[in-house]
């Protein structure tokens, strides 16, 4: 009980955080970028669920950001439907799309599921590439409309920071309510053992499938809201490097942590700012950042505080005791 | 209870079982012995779902569970424990015994989501459930422990509670005394006992022939995918057969 009215604070305590943080910042740019951090922590949070807590790599989670981004776009731009409409189509057909291939690509282990999820997300990467004629190919997809609900229009950094903060935050709660499940416990015991799992009545084919669903479902939820807020997009962002990026902001910030995907997705999202000097030498940092993080702290930052934290707790209560 | 008819199983041109036949009657605790590759584990690997068999049929009373999957077969009451310890190594004990309770609740993905009050009472439900059983085995201090820190022998107590909590009609132990010390032993033997006088049948596989023959009412001998005997601890050991597969002949 103790340790759920903690989740609850921790919880309270971040929100509030981050409803009034635009108070203290000045200009466009930090809100700016804290409007990504806002669609990149939901996309880290969908992988979380699949990669931290079920144990499965996707290494084409891009391609359903991408999904939702062009779905949402055209549906809004080419059919004039009404953004929020479009977002949930986005929704549907991306986790549509997910649940089919769900079950042929979830059947493999390791490195063969890195594989086909990895060509997934080439595929898709191809799609968006070169349909031209719907898409707008390589140059891109411009004119989305910004969504609006009532004549209250968000089009400006201040309102889209809000509309993404807050459906962050709505996936985030409902992530973590889900981690402390049954569903939960379900997947990590798949990632721990699939075959005690399976022992213990787990059907681990279909719980990985519905996983693979909902994770896809918040990515094209993200790609929707970004789209609308952008109001243009190209393939260039729903790439293989932004799956791999992805991935890195899972593992850097925590694996089966939710506050670690956001972390992870902070640290991702500012760190080119300052990487900028490097030019095209960045991706060496990210991947030495992997490297060390996987062999020094496989908890990931969330992991390593954790650690720091338990420490310094012990050594407290260690002094309490000596002086009582 | 359980009843295996004529089960064969090839490994390519390897014959790991032959033709065995055997049954276990209810409330019983039916020990499995053999020589090394005798095809224990392969037996147990094939009632539980995890091995197709080549030919022959598994009855779980009088349903025909050849070929069901592990997870149907939890549902159905079936569950086992394996040689090296299958936990949930990042998983506190509770929540390893939590995962037990899983074919016990029935809230889907979504109402996990969102906490809908089904849930959130189902919820309750697991927990004090799983605390039952923690208590049931004596683990309950070690309740908020992560199962990879558990020393060995709670971890193979902590594998039976887990199994316990699937509220199982069987149990299929895959050598529970296996790396414990005789006092760890002493007390899984207790512990076995106990669940049998609570109804569940029991069958286990093991090499410590003390504990077989203390606590199992019947054994079936194996013997290179054969069965070479079978009956109460005291006809077994006064089988010649038995004693020349064990020995060795001449």
């Amino acid at each position: 009980m103790t340790k759920e009215k903690r989740e609850i604070i921790i919880f309270l305590v971040f929100t509030l955080a981050v409803l009034i943080t635009p108070f203290f910042l000045q200009g466009s740019y930090f809100l700016n970028v804290l409007v990504f951090i806002g669609i990149n922590t939901m996309l880290a949070v969908a992988l979380n669920l699949l990669l931290g807590y079920a144990g499965q790599i996707s290494l084409g989670h891009a391609a359903f950001f991408g999904l939702g981004a062009y779905i949402s776009g055209i549906f809004t731009t080419t059919l004039g439907l009404d953004p929020w409409f479009a977002l949930v189509i986005a929704a549907i057909a991306s986790s549509g799309l997910a649940f089919i291939i769900g079950f042929p690509i979830l059947k493999l282990k390791g490195h063969y599921l890195a594989m086909a999820t990895l060509g997934f997300g080439i595929i898709m990467y191809i799609v968006f590439n070169e349909t031209v004629g719907v898409t707008g190919g390589p140059s891109g997809f411009s004119g989305i409309p910004n969504i609006h609900i009532g004549s209250l229009v968000f089009d400006n950094d201040q309102s889209n920071y809000y509309l993404i903060w807050i459906i962050t935050l709505i996936v985030m709660l409902l992530s973590i309510n889900l981690s402390q499940s049954r569903i939960g416990r379900a997947l990590r015991a798949i990632h721990n053992s699939e075959v005690a799992a399976r022992v213990m009545g787990v059907n681990a084919r279909i719980l990985k499938v519905q996983i693979f669903t909902v994770s896809a479902l918040i990515s094209a939820v993200a790609g929707s809201l970004y789209a609308h807020t952008m109001t243009f997009i190209s393939p260039a962002s729903f790439g293989f490097n932004f799956s791999i990026e992805l991935v890195t902001m899972v593992i850097i910030g925590g694996l089966g942590s939710i506050y670690g995907s956001f972390l992870g997705a902070a640290i991702l999202t500012v760190l080119p700012e300052f990487l900028r000097v490097l030019q095209d030498f960045d991706i060496i940092v990210y991947g030495l950042m992997l490297i060390i993080m996987t062999m020094y702290m496989p908890g990931g930052l969330i992991g390593g505080l954790q650690r720091i934290a338990e420490f310094a707790g012990s050594k407290i209560s260690k002094k309490g005791g000596s002086n009582a | 209870m359980l009843r295996i008819e004529n089960v064969t199983k090839y490994f390519g041109g390897l014959t790991a079982l032959e033709d065995l036949s055997f049954s276990v009657e209810a409330g019983s605790i039916t020990g499995v012995i053999g020589p090394n590759g005798a095809g224990k584990t392969t037996l147990f690997n094939i009632v539980t779902g995890l091995y197709t068999q080549t030919s022959g049929e598994v009855y779980l009373d009088e349903k025909r569970i050849s070929f069901f999957t592990p997870e149907v077969l939890a549902g159905f009451g079936l569950v086992r424990t394996f040689q090296n310890v299958e936990l949930f190594g990042q998983m506190t004990v509770l929540e390893n015994v939590m995962v037990g309770l899983h074919t016990k609740s029935n809230s889907g993905i979504i109402s996990c989501m969102f906490r809908l009050p089904h849930q959130i009472k189902e919820e309750k439900a697991i927990k004090e459930k799983a605390m039952h059983w923690l208590e049931f085995t004596g683990l309950t201090d070690l309740a908020e422990i992560t199962a990879d820190n558990l020393p060995f022998g709670k971890g193979r107590i902590l594998e039976i509670s887990r199994a316990l909590a699937v509220e199982p009609r069987i149990i299929l132990m895959d050598e529970p005394a296996a790396g414990l010390n005789s006092r760890e032993t002493i007390q899984i033997a207790a512990l076995i006992k106990r669940i049998r006088e609570s109804g569940i049948t029991i069958v286990l596989v093991e090499h410590d022939m003390e504990l077989v023959m203390d606590i199992c009412d019947s054994i079936i001998v194996l013997n290179l995918g054969k069965k070479l005997a079978c009956g109460t601890p005291r006809q077994i050991q006064e089988n010649p057969a038995v004693v020349a597969a064990y020995l060795g002949e001449g």
